[in-house]
């Protein structure tokens, strides 16, 4: 796969941090937070960022989401894909949960993890953290915390690879190929 | 090798059909649906606007249940057929009902029929996704998947596992699944039961057969049970039921020649008294009703996994 990679660990950890930082500061008056990371590359970020308020003193749980049985595209998409099951060992009701994902593009993903949580309780209120939006959306979504805005273009694709799934942490701009990202 | 993320086939209609890694696949893609059973809401959408019919023409409680809960949690739509109260009486025969079925426009269909190979029939003549829910004295699929699910959750894995069925193996789709599938993931896999219940050729296929069940039971992991099925005995194959239970009946004396962690298993419905005694089916050695429970997540997982 050539791609061009355009952000590399330096910068993707000060990305993470700044995300962290923005996140407790709009927090300030709640006593608790909970992280769910969408799976897969958001999770590892999710439970990233919690380490990091907890180092500043915020409390925080973190968990995970699969949204692939919430697809809108699984009539279309030629491969099945893998489910990796959510993970949310505690109750969220009443709770301010702030979704987690790498790349936000066009919304999709956002969409089915807001529709699967309306099946797992009732949140307070839930909020939206990305590394990086690169624009495109086709769904009236936006994002509350973004790492960085990528100018991209649309058959274009923008991997985030991490240490924990991949063993790096980077992120690189892909020529299209076949089908979509995420 | 790489890890598979899809089924080979579009149907599920025996052990004998399925690799290796395929079963393992639908283990840990159950394991993960199994999560949805434990949530306030336990519906997810993914097969929304999407039709299973049930054929069955043999009487079902557990797995018609079982397959039909298992549509529902991934919101499929299901209608369902059974023997006594469709065209079957009048005279239609098993294709024809189906390419009716077909024809309003299901995904898939689950069969269960008395006459081996009726699901393999199915699926040559159909474009659905069909699921054999047992075929005779052939073969019952999910049953043997949800029985690898309970080991593997009880056990870790299968590879070197002694495991002994007990009972009428001549007569049983669950034996053969299971002997398939335990085999494939490498299990040693034994047989016990009166002769003539135990069909002549198979110590061919690689499993070791006894006919004395306290030197069969030694050194066992598991002691999978067989339901004795007394609709599908012919006449005269073993003396009486009584002289059966005296000679083949789990009791707690027999389990005193078995290792003291060697667990019970029994696909059900259970015939207490004859082939186990309630003791043993009530007690912590027994995996029954854990395998219930995975009877809902492996079907989940076969909906998921189907094309």
């Amino acid at each position: 796969m050539e791609g061009k990679r355009i952000i590399e660990e330096e910068e993707f950890q000060e990305l993470l941090e700044s995300l962290t930082t923005k996140i407790i500061k709009a927090n300030r008056d709640v006593n608790r937070v909970i992280l769910i990371g969408i799976k897969r590359r958001g999770a590892p970020l999710a439970k990233r960022v919690a380490l990091q308020m907890r180092d500043r003193g915020k409390d925080v749980l973190v968990g995970s989401i699969d949204i692939n049985l919430y697809r809108d595209d699984l009539t279309t998409i030629d491969k099945k894909p893998m489910v990796y099951g959510t993970d949310i060992p505690f109750d969220i009701n009443d709770e301010v949960v702030i979704l987690i994902d790498d790349v936000l593009y066009t919304g999709r993903t956002l969409r089915a993890a807001l529709t699967e949580f309306a099946d797992l309780g009732r949140p307070k209120k839930i909020e939206y953290a990305c590394l990086i939006d690169r624009g495109h959306r086709e769904l009236p979504v936006c994002a509350n915390f973004i790492g960085k805005i990528l100018e991209t273009k649309q058959k274009e694709i923008v991997e985030v690879r991490v240490k924990e799934l991949d063993g790096e942490d980077y992120v690189m701009i892909v020529p299209h190929k076949h089908g979509k990202n995420n | 090798m790489a890890k598979i993320t899809e089924l080979k086939n579009k149907d599920l209609l025996g052990m004998k059909e399925l690799s290796r890694e395929e079963i393992e696949l639908i283990c840990e893609t159950a394991e993960t649906l199994k999560e949805i059973l434990e949530r306030p809401i336990k519906t997810v959408p993914y097969l929304r606007g999407k039709t299973a019919c049930f054929l069955f023409f043999e009487p079902s409680t557990r797995t018609l249940n079982s397959f039909s809960l298992a549509a529902k949690r991934l919101s499929c739509d299901i209608v369902s057929v059974s023997a006594s109260s469709s065209s079957a009486l009048k005279g239609e025969t098993l294709l024809d009902t189906a390419k009716n079925i077909e024809a309003m426009k299901t995904n898939f269909v689950v069969v269960r029929h008395s006459v081996p190979g009726s699901a393999h029939l199915l699926a040559r003549q159909l474009s659905s996704s069909v699921i054999n829910a047992g075929d005779g004295t052939h073969e019952h699929p999910t049953q043997a998947l949800l029985d690898i699910l309970t080991i593997k959750e009880h056990f870790g894995d299968l590879e070197r596992l002694k495991i002994l069925i007990v009972g009428d193996i001549e007569h049983s789709r669950v034996a053969r699944s299971n002997i398939w599938a335990m085999t494939k993931l490498g299990a040693e896999v034994s047989l016990c039961g009166p002769p003539t219940l135990i069909p002549y050729s198979i110590a061919q296929i690689g499993v070791k057969v006894y006919y004395d069940l306290k030197e069969a039971v030694k050194d066992k992991d598991i002691i999978y049970i067989l339901r004795l099925q007394k609709e599908r005995q012919e006449k005269g194959l073993f003396p009486s039921i009584r002289e059966y239970i005296n000679l083949y009946c789990i009791t707690p004396e027999v389990l005193k020649y078995a290792k003291p962690d060697a667990r019970i298993m029994h696909p059900g419905p259970v015939n207490r008294g004859i082939e186990l005694t309630p003791e043993i089916a009530d007690s912590s050695k027994s995996l029954i009703l854990g395998q219930v429970l995975n009877g809902v997540a492996i079907r989940m997982a076969i909906f998921y996994l189907l094309k």
